[in-house]
Formats: C-alpha cells, structure tokens, sequence
C-alpha cells in the first residue's frame, strides 16, 4: 500500500495532526455520509415518530415497518419535485441561499471531536472556528428571505437576525466561562481545542458542568438555552413559526431546495449538541472516568455500544413478533426481523470486539474497541440532547419576538456575565 | 433583476390594495414606511377563509382590516326558500364546530313563533346534548388556539377526547358533525339504550382531562408570556360592539343567557358563570376552561334528572306559524347566537335573519391588536374563537 496510507495506520493523533491529508479526506466522508444519513433518515423517523408518542398518535406506520422507509419516501418525493423558483426572486441569491445554510452546519464537524484521535482535525482555535462557522448559518437564512422577495420570508429573516444577534452574545460568554476553567492546570494555560477541552476535563478528572458549582451548571444551562434559538427549533422557533409566517424564511422554497434547509437545521441541531458536550459533559468520556477507571469497569464499559444495539435489535424483533398475522403485514414482518436481524449482527461483532479487545493495547481490536468507545459515548451523549430537542418542540409554545430578545439580554446576557465574573473569580482563588 | 424593486411596499399586490376603502385609519395605506401583508384566506392560523389585511410597521401591527365573505353560501336567503323544517339541517351548516347547539337555536325560535314548547324530556335531552357540543366547541378551539401560540400537543388531546363526544351524537343521531340532532317541537328520536351510561361514563372520563390540558397550559411560563396582556379589550368596549360569549364574560362582565334570560329548561339547573377581570387572552382561556367544568355539572345534573314522557310535542305535520315575528337567541359555545324569523302565515319563512355570534366579535380584532405584535394577531384570532362557516353563513 502506498506510504501515504499507512503511515497513519496506529498514529493516536487525529489525521489533521498528522498532517495526513489522504485520512483527514476519508473522515471527512466517513463523517458526512454518517451524518447525512443519521440526518435524513434516523433523526427524522425519530422525531415524528418520538412527536407522535408524545401526542397520542402513531406517526409514519406505512411505508416500511413502522414508517422506518418513510424518510427515504420522503425524500425521494422532495427530489422529484418540480424546482420552483420565483419570478420575482433574485434567482441567484435564491439559489445559492440553501447551500450557505448547508456548508456552515455540515463545515463545523470537522473539528468534532468524536474520540481523541477520530476527529478530522484538531484545529488550535477549534472552538472558535466552531462557533463562527455555525453562526454562518443564520446569513443562508436571512439571505433566503431576503432573496425570495416576498413578505412572510422578509419578516422571518427578520426574526432570524436579530433572533441570533442576542442569542450569539450570551452563548459565546457561557462558552468562555467553560474555556477559563481549562486553564486550571499547574501550568495555568487553557485551551481553544476542542480536543483540548476535553482533554482538560479529563486532566482535572471532571466534567465542566460539575465544576464550581453550580457556575459550570449554570453557564451549561444558558448555553443549552441559547443553542435551541441558535437552531432556531421550538420555543424558538420565529424564523419559520408556521403559524405565524406559514413557513417564514422558506416559504417560497420547495422541493430539493426545501430539503435542504431542513438538512442544515438538523445537521445544526446535532452540531451544536456536540459542542454542549464537548465542553460540559466530557466529550468522548463514559460517566465517572476518574472513579470507574479499573480494567474490569473499562471492561463493563466498553460492552455498552454492543448492548445498545441488542437492545435496539430486540425492541425491533419485539415488534416483528407483535405485528398483526393478516398476511398485508407479512413483507412488513419479514423487513423488520431482517431488520432486527442486521441491528443483531452488528451487536454481535461490537460484543465480539469488546472482548478481544480487553485482554492487548496494541492488538487490532483493542485499538477498535477504543475508538468505539469514544464514538460511541460522544454520540450517546449528543443523542440525549437530540431527544430533549424533541421533547422542547413537543412540550412547548412558541416565544413572541420581543420576549425573545428580551429574555437574550436581559436574562442570559446578564447572568451568563456573571457567571463568566464568578469563575474566573473563583479560579484564581482555586489556583 | 433589473426590474427588481427593493422597496417592498410598490409591488403589485400593494397597489390594489390601497385602492380598498380604508377610511378608519389616519394615515393612507401607502406609506414607505410600513409594510401591508396579506394574512389569508390561505394561511395555517386564520381558521378556515379569513383574510386579514395587515399594515405592520416592522412587527408592531398599525392597522387590520378583515376581508369576509369566502365561505358565503346565503344560507339566510335560502332559509326563505325552504320550509321551516326543511331549513333546520342548514343552520348545522353555519357553525360547524356546535351544530347541536345552532339547531336548538333555531327550533327554540320557531316552536316560539309558533307557542309551542317541547316536552320535558325533549328538553332534558336537548340541554345535555347542546352542553356536550359546547364542551367540544371549547375543546376545538383549545386545540386551535395553543396550535396558534406554537403548542402543538394540546391539540391532539383535546381531538382525542373530543372523539368521545362525538362517539355520543354519532350514536344519537347518526351523524358526528352535522348532527340535525332537534326536530322543531322536540327531539325526532328517543334516546338509544345506554345513552345514560354513554354520558355518564364521559363525565367521569373527562374531568381528569381538563386538568390534563391545564397542566399542560395554565402555568407554562411561555403561555403567560404570550397570553397575558394580550388582546385585551374592556368590558364597555365589549358591549359597544356587540360582542358576546366568552369574550365578554372574561372582561368582567357577567352576561350568560343561560341565566340572564333562561331557555330550555337552564333555569332548573344549578351552575356559575365563570367571568375574567383583564380581558386578556388568558382570562379569556381560563374562562372557557371553566366553562368546561360547568357544562360537566349541567350535564350531570340533566342526565341524574332526566325524566320518561314523550319526546315531541303537539306539532302540526305541516309547520304554519301564524303572521308574526320573533327574534330568539341562546348561549351558544362562541357567544349569543340569535334567530330573527318573520312569518307571513306560509310554510315557509318570509325573512330569516341569523345573528351570529363569530360576525359580531369578529369586529374586536382590530381594537385589540392594534400595537400589538405578528405574533400576538393569531393568539387573537385564535382567542375570539372564530369559524368561519359562521361568519359568512
């Protein structure tokens, strides 16, 4: 094999790092593809059928086993339909709107730091980076409004603007506060990495959010605020307010272009997720890494990302089993114990690692062991914030504008300054 | 592009807009400075075909002016073309949301025209089915209304339950929506064998459910935000304009026609009249909360107290009222909804003349969201608890 490609092989860096630019490539497509799909497909089945739980329905049970093909119906729908753009609109501007949206949420998982080294790169200032590309996003918003030239999606833009001009201040604050505690080490530097802050977490055996508290809580709690306006989701969600604005910024868009946006928003919403966890609940750490460290805990630990998946299969082969006997449901039948079958092997080979991998540190599948357990902590993890996501937009009404803006300075601002005042106060009587 | 014009407010669509006779408002429409946006008749919270002409500056609304007419069927006009009973299943028509109780309206009207009364039976059914149809007015327009604020989950609670009531007239009278439940003189059919148990088992069943939607509701802290000191309008600004129902009890004012001039049998049934003290929308929602609840006693107590005996009363095959006119209106679940019949001594009504309770408050909108936000125009909308149906009948 050619030099290039295996003198990562066995590196503990991320592909950045190693200034090997060929698996920096193949990250960045394992990553996308991942997300794409998780995007397009799991994450919208999980919410309509999560949002149908909370609401006495069923949500999608048609096309496939309980709806699980209907994303992919959808979106062949989306594809197939007719590209319309106004005639009033700026064509270009209208056109290139969706994909600013786009690159900025999907631009932002470079610096994902998924495990230590299962990051395409890490970036020095990649907080920064982070923060900036993803508020990117809001100008595919108001560009979109501004281009469709028409009033709802003017006015949606609007809200989007001015919606992300007083959320951006209190979520950047909250996010300093967490960057000072990083520099709670002897040599008292912190960090902008997010690899680095993680790594300081795991230094200071803590997680962020544990940390002075209830400050590092508290700085937690505004950011995990201020990312669903910066998502613009429920109770946040002005820009689009469909009962307001029927759709707001994308009112005039349909079809792939459409899909796009709600491909954006989704890939923000986990974007964001990512960075919450990142900085406050200790990235790719399982619970309690200073306290359940032994090689028998490491052990138990490393078994959950093969039990997830068989409970995963079972609920699947549970709901094979239940389905009803008329023979309408036997290809339905069929597909999901294929299904629950495939979830199962996946299991299998995940269990299978995790007990070869416990005995060696070099071997192959300790090495695939490892980097399963970060993934698959960090995904867990950004999953419970997805399900909160879910659950926010099920539960609540929506904010007017103006208790937007008000509750941006005149709450979050404030405290999250306060908090930023505390820390760095208590820090410097900590050290 | 170059075409394109950046000032939004010369498009096309503006221009023929200025030319509506909008004398109300101080400033002529085409200002620079404000935008006209065009809320309906296509739009997610204006419920059904209502157009809302918005003058907003930034989001502060300036002005309104409701354009009506698009669900227009002249249901009056065809009242005069139909006899009197023939003409009873369009008035399910007008108020689709409370049939039940549009159509005790109108039989009410006539058997007064005619001086004749249901039997007591007739009446206990009439008053349990019209309170029931009450609730599930109140259920739709909760629904409806947190939908509007962003609320999404009480909608499908309150259709669920409403399903149960439903379930009831379908199994009374065969039809779930339109229900033609009355007959003029009384009720056409007797009640079906475990229609007591049917509406008691509904009483124990959706008692809890009220407090389900309020705990969903009541004190969120965003439904305060966007509900309180929103739309409000006063009890004197009220009684100028006609308005009724809900709107005006929650302004203080205690007017309820089931105790201020009692029909059917009300007076024989012991229940409050639930009123607010802002006049906003969140007293306007807890009043109608509570009127829930009453209407779950009134029902309680017809249903205990329902008695045997015929179901019609002495009503001649062919309906001739004598030459006279009447004018008979009742509680219904969006405010007074009033009948005006003229007879000439035919078969068939000489002028009918429905004063719906939606038309007539209606008209508060633009008093209450004038300064007001985009946003808080739908709550409003949402909170005088339109249809349409009715509105333009």
């Amino acid at each position: 094999m050619p030099d290039f490609i295996t003198s990562y092989l066995g590196s503990k860096v991320t592909p950045g790092e190693a200034g090997n630019q060929f698996w920096a490539l193949v990250y960045v497509f394992i990553i996308f593809a991942g997300v794409a799909l998780t995007v397009m497909w799991l994450l919208n089945w999980i919410e309509r059928k999560a949002l149908a739980h909370f609401q006495v329905r069923l949500g999608p049970m048609r096309v496939g086993p309980h709806g699980l093909l209907q994303p992919f119906a959808d979106a062949l729908k989306l594809i197939l339909k007719e590209d319309i753009i106004p005639t009033e609109a700026d064509q270009f501007v209208f056109w290139v709107a969706p994909l600013i949206g786009l690159l900025a949420s999907f631009t932002v998982y470079t610096v994902i730091p998924f495990g230590p080294s299962q990051a395409v790169s890490d970036m020095n200032i990649g907080i920064l980076f982070m923060l900036g590309v993803s508020s990117l996003g809001v100008l595919g918003i108001v560009v979109a409004g501004w281009a469709s030239n028409s009033h709802y999606p003017l006015i949606g833009a609007l809200r989007s603007s001015a919606q992300m001009v007083s959320y951006e201040v209190a979520m950047g604050l909250a996010v300093v506060s967490a960057i000072l505690m990083t520099s709670m080490n002897a040599s008292g530097t912190g960090t902008l990495s997010m690899l680095g802050i993680v790594r300081a977490q795991q230094q200071q055996g803590i997680w962020f959010i544990f940390k002075f508290f209830p400050l590092g809580l508290i700085a937690f709690a505004i950011f995990a605020i201020a990312m669903v306006a910066e998502t613009n989701r429920t109770p946040f969600d002005l820009a689009e307010a469909e009962s307001e604005l029927t759709a707001g910024y994308h009112t005039e868009y349909s079809g792939l272009r459409w899909s796009l946006f709600m491909l954006a928003e989704y890939a923000a919403m986990i974007a964001v997720s990512s960075i919450a966890v990142a900085l406050w609940l200790g990235g790719w750490m399982h619970p309690f890494p200073n306290l359940l460290s032994s090689p028998t805990w490491e052990f138990i630990f490393s078994l959950f990302p093969g039990l997830t998946f068989v409970g995963v299969a079972a609920i699947a082969f549970i709901g094979a089993a239940r389905m009803p006997s008329q023979s309408f449901f036997r290809i339905q039948r069929i597909g999901l114990a294929v299904f629950a079958a495939l979830l199962g092997f996946i299991a299998l080979v995940l269990l299978v690692i995790a007990v070869a991998g416990r005995s060696g540190d070099t071997s192959l599948a300790a090495r695939f062991r490892e980097g399963i357990d970060y993934v698959y902590w960090f995904l867990l993890k950004v999953a419970v914030f997805i399900y909160l996501f879910i659950w926010y937009r099920a539960t609540w009404p929506r904010y007017r504008f103006d208790q937007l803006m008000r509750i941006g300075w005149k709450v979050m601002l404030p405290i999250s300054l306060g908090v930023l005042m505390l820390t760095a106060i208590v820090g410097v009587i900590v050290s | 592009m170059s075409d394109r014009k950046n000032d939004s407010t010369t498009d096309v669509s503006v221009h023929s807009l200025a030319n509506l006779d909008l004398e109300t408002h101080e400033k002529p429409y085409l200002d620079s400075n404000e935008l006209v946006i065009n809320m309906g008749p296509q739009h997610p919270a204006t419920h059904g075909v209502l157009r809302v002409i918005l003058k907003l500056d930034g989001e502060k609304v300036l002005g309104t002016e409701c354009i009506i007419g698009y669900l227009h069927r002249g249901v009056e006009k065809i009242g005069e073309n139909r006899t009197y009973a023939m003409f009873n299943p369009y008035v399910d028509r007008m108020d689709y949301c409370a049939a039940v109780s549009n159509g005790l309206g109108y039989c009410e009207a006539v058997e007064k025209l005619m001086n004749v009364e249901a039997p007591p039976r007739a009446q206990y059914i009439r008053v349990i089915l019209t309170e029931l149809q009450r609730i599930a007015s109140h259920q739709l327009w909760l629904g409806t209304h947190a939908l509007d604020i962003g609320a999404m989950t009480p909608l499908f609670y309150t259709f669920r339950d409403r399903e149960e009531i439903l379930k009831i007239f379908e199994r009374y009278c065969g039809a779930r929506l339109t229900t033609h439940a009355f007959r003029i003189g009384g009720c056409q059919y007797e009640t079906y064998a475990g229609f007591e148990k049917d509406v008691k088992n509904f009483l124990t069943f959706f008692a809890p459910k009220v407090d389900e939607y309020e705990a969903l509701l009541t004190t969120n802290r965003i439904w305060l935000e966007r509900t309180k000191n929103v739309g409000v309008i006063s009890g004197a600004d009220c009684i100028a304009l006609g308005v009724t129902g809900p709107v005006l009890r929650a302004s203080g004012v205690k007017w309820d026609l089931r105790k201020a001039q009692p029909y059917a049998n009300y007076s024989k049934f012991d229940f409050e009249i639930p009123i607010g003290t802002n006049g906003d929308t969140y007293d306007r929602y807890l009043v109608r909360m509570a009127e829930m609840r009453q209407s779950l006693r009134i029902v309680e107590q017809a249903v205990n107290g329902i008695p045997e005996g015929p179901i019609m009363g002495k009503v001649p095959k062919v309906i001739k009222p004598p030459v006279g006119e009447i004018y008979h209106s009742i509680e219904a679940p969006k405010g007074e909804l009033g009948y005006f019949i003229v007879s000439d001594g035919s078969t068939q009504p000489y002028r009918l003349r429905v004063r719906p309770p939606s038309f007539v408050n209606l008209q508060a909108l633009d008093l209450m969201v004038r300064g007001a936000l985009v946003a808080d125009v739908v709550a409003v909308i949402g909170t005088i608890d339109i249809v349409l149906g009715e509105v333009d009948r």
